[in-house]
């Protein structure tokens, strides 16, 4: 038993909360959000050089071999400065899907430039009506004498509007909700055909609604298997939902510190209003969250690791807790900072919209507990 | 001990949903969801014209002042009928906050002068209570006021001023003397918002909108007869706006239309195969929610007949504001859910159309601004605190 970080792992982390601490503050974060895309290629480039764009990739191809509990170390740091490039869009969903299961070929073509920074990424997998099921697709890619022409839309596409290159789910057999006869498919983001919304969200992120008119891509462009794509779809989101748990971990830190901080500097009635025990009960109540979403999050990495039978009870059970003190932590970081905690300018309300779009990424609370439920009970 | 309305309680709600079946078009439905300021200011300054023609733009108020003298009944008939249309109420900080202090402890000179044009909504107001270092604790406030022959010279700051970027006048807490305990220096100002010295600054709130503001005020000349009743005594007809606020803050009406959207929406959206509203983990979250609606409710109309037959709205109204306010955020934070991964789609964002979704930014808009109720109005802290004492005799 042990719950340490090898020294490695520290080191990282502390690479990652200096940078962030040096060199990503509040006002960076602001105006970076405030860009027109959303993100800051200089910064990408550091991450580069820093070598964490590397981390999950094998090292034949340039990578560090990073486990789960690296990217998790990463995520939470970033979590910490609500860092807005997208590691989560570019590197584990793009990335992962290329590195889980493309074909060499793809994969000596395309995995060198994300580590380097010089290529973005995006996983395009939601439609209107699809809601949280990954498994409802109805674009279409149809087989012909050139490859696959693929027809169809995809909506809330992360980093939809910046990346070069496009991973896109579609449906090669089976009819609309069917978890087989989906196919995945690398497309580039300038291919003849492809046209994109881009708009903004809440949490400062620039997303693209894509739509794919006869898109042409060459047979080699599948990215695994023919009609397999959920497997390696579900492999990778379950480990983009560690990450972002991680990420939120980061955030749900954030906000209780500020918040325990924020009661020991505003006075009312005479004294600071962290003296009184109304609230310091409800701040402990908020550490209690954090404590309990951080082990199940320890829980969730030691699954994953160990490649335990229960790795995704342990990952819905732990997507469930951070919907809940996601909201129970915000919620009251809003609250005790009372007028300042509703405005813009303040950072508070920046990290809870980043959590509330956590929670609305690979499915919400409930649906991770309907998921838990039919594992665990039926 | 029954609920059922009486024969010309019925009639009353026939006049009520003829009125708005022809008084509120499409037309103005569309300007009233206007994000932008210039469509939606005039928007309003109509609809509440077109209640005032109809005599029904205070319900609240005396008969004597231009209210409608309804009982309870007849109020519940009306907000629930208005809420049903989806119809936002009136702008509060004249018809509902100011108005009343007004009637009840103003002069006649100060009835003649600011009622009518109130009535009319010929003339905008908002509210000067809170101050950067005096919320919860408001009767810490700082802004003085010092008497200058005919004049009092106002030096402060308020702050969390919604629309005083629109207003005329603006009604302000004072402090007229540092003598004694805090809340007995405190007098009540009306101050014209064109008065020089008077500078408002804007602040964007977390829906990424601007109706907040900062107002500051630099060596403001306000006559002496723009002060209510005696200097000094503000804070008893604060306490008496505040609990008039709080009785409306519970919000019961515009919460079961909430709701209904909720159904609505949640029949539309399909979830793994069937439709959200049949997923039981869903229908859990929203009965729960229901339950506690119904039971403010009632709660409400008890507060509201216990007022109607003499009692004046004391804690009570804490316990509205409270449960109210609570009931407002799940209903917000509920629509949210069920608008999936378009919930965090900002105003501004590519037509419904476009998106693939049609609520979206309007449920943001709601939830994000909806977090201000537990804080605005007396923290809902400060409201147990007032519970614990008035009632609980802690």
């Amino acid at each position: 038993m042990n719950f340490e970080f090898t020294e490695e792992q520290v080191m990282l982390r502390d690479s990652v909360a200096r940078y962030v601490q040096d060199d990503y503050d509040w006002e960076t974060r602001v105006a970076i959000a405030n860009s027109e895309a959303g993100l800051d290629r200089a910064k990408w480039q550091t991450f580069a050089e820093l070598g964490w764009l590397s981390i999950p990739f094998a090292e034949d191809h340039g990578g560090f071999g990073g486990s789960a509990l690296d990217v998790m170390v990463v995520m939470e740091e970033l979590g910490k400065g609500l860092v807005l490039e997208p590691y989560l869009a570019t590197v584990l969903l793009y990335g992962g899907l290329l590195q889980k299961g493309a074909s060499p070929e793809l994969q000596t073509a395309h995995i060198p430039s994300i580590i380097d920074g010089s290529s973005l990424g995006a996983f395009a997998y939601l439609e209107r009506q699809s809601r949280y099921e990954i498994s409802d697709v109805l674009t279409t890619a149809k087989a012909n004498a050139d490859g696959f022409a693929i027809n169809g839309e995809k909506v809330v596409v992360f980093n939809g509007a910046s990346a070069d290159q496009l991973i896109v789910s579609a449906r090669t057999s089976c009819e609309q909700s069917d978890e087989n006869g989906i196919s995945l498919f690398l497309v580039a983001a300038d291919a003849e055909g492809v046209e994109s919304v881009s708009y903004r969200m809440m949490d400062g992120q620039v997303v693209a609604n894509i739509v794919f008119n006869n898109v042409q891509v060459p047979a080699a462009n599948l990215v695994g298997e023919l009609d397999g794509g959920h497997s390696l779809i579900n492999e990778v989101v379950r480990d983009a939902n560690l990450a972002l748990a991680a990420e939120a971990l980061g955030i749900m830190q954030q906000l209780n510190a500020k918040t325990v901080e924020y009661t020991q500097t505003r006075e009312q009635f005479g004294v600071a209003i962290g003296k009184f025990q109304a609230l310091q009960h409800r701040m402990v109540d908020t550490f209690i969250s954090y404590e309990q979403t951080k082990s199940l999050l320890y829980r969730a990495v030691c699954a994953l690791t160990d490649d335990s039978e229960d790795e995704d009870q342990a990952i819905h059970a732990l997507r469930v807790m951070v919907d809940k003190a996601g909201k129970h932590i915000f919620g009251e970081a809003i609250q005790l900072h009372g007028g300042m905690g509703i405005t813009d300018e303040l950072d508070i309300g920046h990290y809870a919209k980043r959590l509330m779009m956590i929670n609305t990424t690979f499915g919400n609370g409930d649906y991770h507990q309907a998921k838990f439920n039919a594992l665990r009970y039926n | 001990m029954d609920t059922a309305f009486a024969p010309d309680d019925i009639a009353f709600r026939d006049e009520v949903v003829a009125f708005f079946d022809s008084a509120y078009d499409e037309d103005i439905e569309s300007r009233l969801a206007s994000p932008d300021p210039d469509i939606f200011k005039p928007a309003i300054v109509e609809w509440q014209k077109r209640l005032n023609e109809r005599g029904w733009i205070a319900p609240g108020w005396p008969q004597e002042f231009g209210g409608t003298g309804w009982d309870a009944a007849k109020d519940f008939i009306f907000e629930s009928e208005r809420s049903k249309r989806g119809i936002r109420d009136v702008i509060p900080f004249g018809l509902k906050m100011v108005g009343p202090v007004i009637y009840t402890f103003g002069t006649d000179e100060q009835k003649e002068r600011f009622l009518p044009k109130i009535l009319a909504s010929d003339e905008w107001w908002c509210q000067g209570y809170s101050e950067p270092g005096a919320g919860s604790d408001l009767a810490s406030l700082k802004t003085r006021a010092v008497r200058d022959g005919d004049d009092y010279i106002i030096n402060g700051a308020k702050i969390w001023t919604s629309y005083a970027q629109f207003s005329d006048w603006i009604f302000c807490l004072v402090r007229t003397s540092t003598e004694g305990k805090k809340q007995a220096g405190i007098s009540f100002l009306l101050i014209d918002m064109k008065t020089p010295g008077i500078k408002v600054n804007p602040i964007v709130s977390i829906d990424a909108h601007h109706s907040l503001n900062e107002v500051e005020f630099n060596d403001v000349r306000v006559p002496v007869e723009n002060m209510i009743g005696e200097e000094n005594k503000g804070w008893t007809y604060a306490k008496a706006l505040l609990a008039h606020e709080r009785t409306s803050i519970a919000g019961v009406a515009d919460s079961k239309r909430g709701v209904d959207l909720i159904k609505k929406f949640a029949s539309e959206e399909v979830n793994g195969g069937s439709r959200l509203i049949d997923d039981p983990l869903f229908q859990k979250r929203l009965s729960d929610l229901e339950v506690e609606l119904m039971a403010l409710e009632f709660t409400e109309l008890r507060v509201l007949a216990s007022v109607a037959s003499g009692g004046a709205p004391g804690a009570e109204s804490s316990l509205l504001k409270i449960k109210g306010t609570e009931i407002q955020q799940a209903v917000q934070e509920l629509t949210m859910e069920v608008a999936g991964y378009f919930q965090g789609v900002l105003p501004g964002a590519p037509a419904p159309d476009v998106l693939g979704h049609e609520f979206a930014t309007g449920a943001f808009t709601s939830y994000m601004y909806g977090r201000a109720a537990t804080i605005y109005g007396g923290s809902n802290e400060v409201q147990r605190n007032i519970i614990a004492k008035a009632v609980l005799g802690l």
